[in-house]
């Protein structure tokens, strides 16, 4: 290498530093050629390599490379040229910026050695990845990008305590196996959790990511929550709780997403399915199951980004995301409607595509491990997903009645970015080892076996089979313009209204007082209102009155306590 | 230097030269003139203060008889790591603000007035390092009056109207500080029949039981929590820091409340000690709930600020409470935690106050709703503002987070758990005040009606980006601020003065 090894994150940041200088009609240029230059710096870098630095007095490693982190380093220079490539049309500076600094901070999460530069990044993915919500600019997009920004904020702060509390323990840093033994563990365990969206603390993707910028879904699908399930791999794998965590995260957003309008946020839904997956696999935390989990992040960040980005695609030519809205796109956008086609198939784990590949991997090591309810579980969310993401989306948005919108093509950059996406889903599919060479654990699966194929042929068949019953029969709930309530209501509804009787309670509260005061001071203080003046100055001396009494208050509260 | 022998004199050089400067800078007349001068002072008590901090750092604390008169009877300056360490704080703020000063105050106060103000400036520069730097209790009492009257001066030359009345609630409750601080020094005196802290430290320790040093403390306590805006008491700072003209904001919500919290640090571990004050008189519980209190509803009433000086005095007494919290652990960590957030707060606060000065120059409002767009007319002086801004909310890699892992880290020592979620709490409140503003400059579409704003001048800019600067520079290296921070801890548990 000319360049001597850089921090694998910081090309991203060097690149968005570029691009802020850069006028808008070269801006392609550094943005294109920063993942890749990323790329290149990262092969520079041999496995097994820790770097060293003193900050604050503590040994910190910025950068771990092992076969884990490798894996994920790789897989986000990849999502991130999709998601660049994806998002080149635009004229939005900042949008790129904070596309190019969440990718950086992405990666820097996943090699960073220790938990301070885990912390570190982990706060800066909460801050760039909530600028592409606000990018959006639409209050709808500002109220939930704060509540975005709060949990994942949230999130940083249980990590910061864990990581305080860990320190004190064991005066180690080091960023290996916690386990949930203590409660550093525990802190650590839900800063995880919140970002990988566990079940009641999932909100703020299903909130959040549906009123992204078309863009900006793409990004945020792929890094946050992989982030997470990365470090719950290196932090808890074969944690028994994660087992079912994660069959609950892959079953319940199925019903979410059966009656959700909004494709996008159908998509996010789908993605707490899908991680679940991961969750559940790292829970069971054998090699097979460890090997799926983490080759099912590397599938679902390529898969999800496709279906993604030919929703944004859609979002962005007809303004329209809803399914009730949308339908026969297929006239207008063909490419694009292949596109989805195949992110589908890849999502409903279709034989040759890549979803195929990794997910069987963590069923089979559920059934190898005893598992059984566990693995009916994700067999029913399989079938699932294929119903709502294999057939729900494209059906919808492409097929369905021709809602009569008739739009241009995708821009020739999408049109790449999805191809390029695709290609990947068919070629990792297909040929599953360059993925299964990457892996942490060395790889005797074979995917296409008799029993693999035949029992996915079947779920796939029969789940679509049970789509077109409903469908025919009118049991299949209509795309109603509807707003879903989940468990955010806690804190969207129930909190704040609370919170504003309170605050008005005081104010009656507030407003007796003063009565009383302005009631007994005419009485009482002549010579002080002649002081501050004959009318409209009372509400400024009763402030100042009110300041010496609580001085007053205060200070006969500690004399007392003093003497007594 | 060495040859003229000056270098033996600049403790006392430290007070002197500013209250010199004072009335000459009046003098003057000239706006200009007055400026250039009152720079050239305050720079000068910037290198002595470096001076100093360097001396104390290599052979120990420093001790300067006033007049010649040696220590018991006449006044004592003595100079250690913890006061040296202010004293540059202080001066290094002062200097840095009234370069900022000039181009601020021309757009805001009618030159008349200038010179009246530089001369303020320096009378309450002399103040606060008059407080710092003494080691006699009476002189304290007499540098905290001429600093407060001089804010007063400084707060009620504002633009606005309301700063009068905010300087004048400050006033009345400013006296009533002062007075409390000099009923407690009386106490003091009474019991001991001497003023001079080192002397007091030994006396007081024989005469615990007494009724009347037990009102002594209480009313010390209560004087310099009035004056370091310690919650319930801080009800004149919202008002005076949101009135004042810019400039003086940023002088004084970097400096003040500062002193205030190192007198009570120098009160209550030097002359009273560490043992007394905490375990026979348990201040720590009085401090505790007062601190946790300060956080949360500091925190929380800023949310609801619609004006940016408010927002920002609110949230600094929220990082007040902070640094009570630190004492309130009696511990190095939860110390060193103190002062370390001592000097952070002042260069986020500093930079902060800055950037909403260059905001008002260029659109005169200080409502947080006047601010869309600025994310692109005002690129500098908002990114100054959302750096800083980062740093309150404690974002690794800035000043911010240093002074929060330390608090933490101290709660988590002490096993006080539920300390430290307040604490984590309290930056997520500070992420829901701040966002707010960055929401509405970055985000917001700007009416098409509103004026045309450009960049601030450079004379504005390049001032807060160095505090700016400052901010991720003491953020990543932390030696220099972390470790003076430490050893001035130690030096406070030490029980030495």
């Amino acid at each position: 290498m000319i360049i001597a090894d850089l921090h694998p994150g910081l090309p991203f940041f060097l690149g968005a530093l570029v691009v802020l200088v850069t006028p808008l009609r070269y801006r392609w240029i550094p943005l294109l050629l920063t993942p890749l230059l990323g790329f290149i710096n990262l092969m520079g870098w041999e496995l097994g390599t820790t770097t060293e630095l003193t900050f604050l007095g503590f040994t910190l490693n910025p950068v771990r490379v092992d076969r884990l982190s490798y894996l994920f380093g790789i897989l986000f220079h990849i999502a991130a040229f999709l998601g660049i490539l994806f998002s080149l049309h635009l004229k939005d500076r900042m949008q790129h910026i904070a596309g190019l600094c969440y990718a950086g901070s992405a990666i820097g999460a996943v090699f960073a050695g220790d938990l301070l530069t885990l912390f570190i990044f982990w706060e800066l993915l909460a801050l760039t990845s909530s600028l592409l919500i606000f990018a959006r600019r639409e209050p709808r997009a500002f109220r939930s990008g704060t509540r975005y920004l709060i949990f994942q904020v949230g999130s940083g702060v249980l990590l910061l305590a864990g990581t305080i509390v860990y320190f004190n323990d064991s005066s180690s840093l080091l960023f290996e196996h916690i386990g949930l033994t203590s409660t550093a563990g525990w802190l650590i365990f839900l800063a995880f959790g919140i970002k990988s969206a566990f079940p009641l603390l999932h909100n703020w993707l299903t909130d959040a990511y549906p009123e992204a910028t078309p863009t900006g879904t793409v990004f945020l699908s792929a890094f946050t929550t992989k982030v997470a399930v990365y470090a719950l791999a290196r932090g808890f794998p074969g944690t028994e709780l994660l087992i079912y965590i994660g069959v609950t995260m892959t079953c319940f957003p199925i019903f979410y997403a059966v009656i959700e309008n909004d494709l996008r946020r159908v998509l996010a839904y789908s993605m707490i399915n899908q991680i679940g997956f991961m969750i559940c696999g790292i829970g069971i935390g054998t090699e097979l199951a460890i090997n799926g989990a983490i080759s099912h992040a590397f599938n679902d960040v390529i898969f999800k980004s496709l279906l993604m980005m030919t929703m944004g695609a859609v979002l962005f030519r007809t303004g329209k995301i809803n399914g009730s809205d949308l339908g026969g796109l297929y006239k207008s956008m063909p490419k694009t409607a292949a596109f989805c086609l195949i992110g589908a198939a890849s999502i409903s784990a279709f034989p040759l595509f890549s979803g195929f590949v990794s997910k069987s991997m963590v069923m089979a090591a559920a059934l190898e491990e005893g598992y059984h309810w566990v693995w009916i579980g994700l067999l029913f969310a399989s079938a699932g997903v294929f119903h709502h993401a294999g057939i729900k989306i494209p059906f919808f948005a492409f097929f369905s009645h021709d809602a009569g919108i008739r739009v241009k093509e995708a821009p020739t950059n999408m049109l790449f970015a999805m191809g390029l996406a695709a290609l990947l889903c068919i070629g990792i599919g297909s040929y599953p080892w360059i993925l299964y060479d990457l892996l942490p654990f060395p790889v005797s699966y074979l995917p296409f076996d008799n029993t693999h194929v035949i029992a996915q042929l079947q779920l796939l068949f029969f789940s679509a089979l049970a789509f077109v019953w409903l469908k025919l029969s009118g049991i299949y709930p209509p795309e109603l313009r509807s707003i879903n309530l989940d468990f955010e209501w806690v804190y969207r509804k129930l909190v704040p209204t609370q919170f504003s009787n309170l605050v008005s309670a005081y104010q009656r509260f507030a407003e007796i007082a003063h009565r009383l005061w302005v009631y007994s001071s005419r009485r009482l203080e002549v010579a002080g209102r002649r002081l501050h003046g004959p009318d409209g100055q009372l509400s400024k001396t009763w402030m100042t009155g009110s300041m010496i009494v609580i001085v007053l208050l205060t200070l006969s509260a500690v004399l007392l306590k003093n003497l007594l | 230097m060495t040859l003229l022998g000056i270098d033996n004199h600049l403790p006392a050089l430290q007070v002197v030269i500013p209250l010199m400067g004072a009335p000459l800078c009046f003098l003057l007349r000239r706006p200009v003139l007055a400026w250039g001068f009152s720079v050239a002072i305050s720079s000068a008590t910037l290198i002595i203060a470096f001076l100093l901090l360097q001396t104390t750092l290599q052979t120990g604390p420093l001790s300067y008889a006033l007049g010649g008169w040696a220590a018991p009877w006449g006044i004592e300056y003595r100079v250690d790591t913890l006061n040296g360490y202010i004293l540059l704080l202080v001066t290094a703020i002062s200097t840095l603000s009234l370069l900022y000063a000039r181009t601020s105050f021309e757009h805001e106060i009618n030159s008349a007035q200038l010179p009246l103000l530089y001369a303020g400036w320096l009378l309450c520069l002399t103040g606060f390092l008059g407080m710092t730097i003494t080691g006699d209790a009476f002189n304290v009492f007499v540098f905290l009056e001429i600093s407060s009257l001089s804010s007063y001066l400084l707060i009620s030359l504002g633009p606005d109207r309301r700063s009068l009345t905010a300087a004048f609630r400050y006033l009345v409750i400013g006296t009533i500080g002062a007075t409390f601080i000099l009923i407690a020094i009386g106490l003091f005196y009474s019991m001991t029949g001497t003023l001079n802290m080192a002397d007091l430290a030994i006396l007081l320790s024989k005469n615990t039981e007494s009724r009347t040093f037990h009102a002594a403390i209480g009313f010390l306590l209560i004087g310099l929590a009035i004056k370091a805006a310690i919650f319930p008491l801080h009800l004149w700072l919202p008002n005076a820091y949101t009135w004042a003209p810019s400039a003086v904001s940023v002088f004084l919500a970097a400096t003040a409340t500062k002193v205030a919290i190192y007198l009570l640090l120098r009160f209550l571990f030097t002359v009273i000690g560490a043992e007394h004050s905490f375990n026979l008189f348990t201040l720590n519980q009085a401090l505790l709930p007062l601190g946790v209190l300060a956080v949360l509803i500091g925190s929380v009433v800023a949310i609801y600020q619609d004006n940016i000086k408010k927002l920002l005095a609110y949230s600094s007494v929220a990082q007040i409470g902070y640094m009570v919290l630190g004492i309130t652990l009696v511990s190095l960590s939860g110390l060193t935690a103190t002062l370390l957030h001592l000097f952070n707060h002042a260069l986020m606060k500093g930079a902060l106050f800055m950037a909403v000065g260059a905001i008002f120059y260029r659109t005169g409002s200080l409502r947080i709703a006047d601010l869309t767009g600025l994310g692109r007319t005002m690129p500098l002086t908002m990114a100054a503002f959302l750096i800083s801004g980062l740093s309150l909310i404690g974002l690794p890699l800035t000043v911010g987070f240093v002074s929060k892992w330390y608090l933490v880290v101290g709660a988590v020592e002490a096993n006080q758990m539920w300390l430290a979620i307040i604490i984590l709490l309290g930056s997520l409140l500070a992420i829901i005040y701040f966002w707010k503003v960055i929401e509405i400059a970055y985000f917001h579409h700007k009416s098409s009606e509103a004026p045309v704003v450009n960049e601030a001048p450079l004379s504005l800019l390049i001032p807060t980006w160095i505090l700016v600067g400052a901010n991720i520079y003491f953020g990543i290296d932390t030696r220099l601020t972390a470790g003076v921070a430490e050893k001035a801890a130690l030096l406070l548990l030490g029980g030495t003065p």
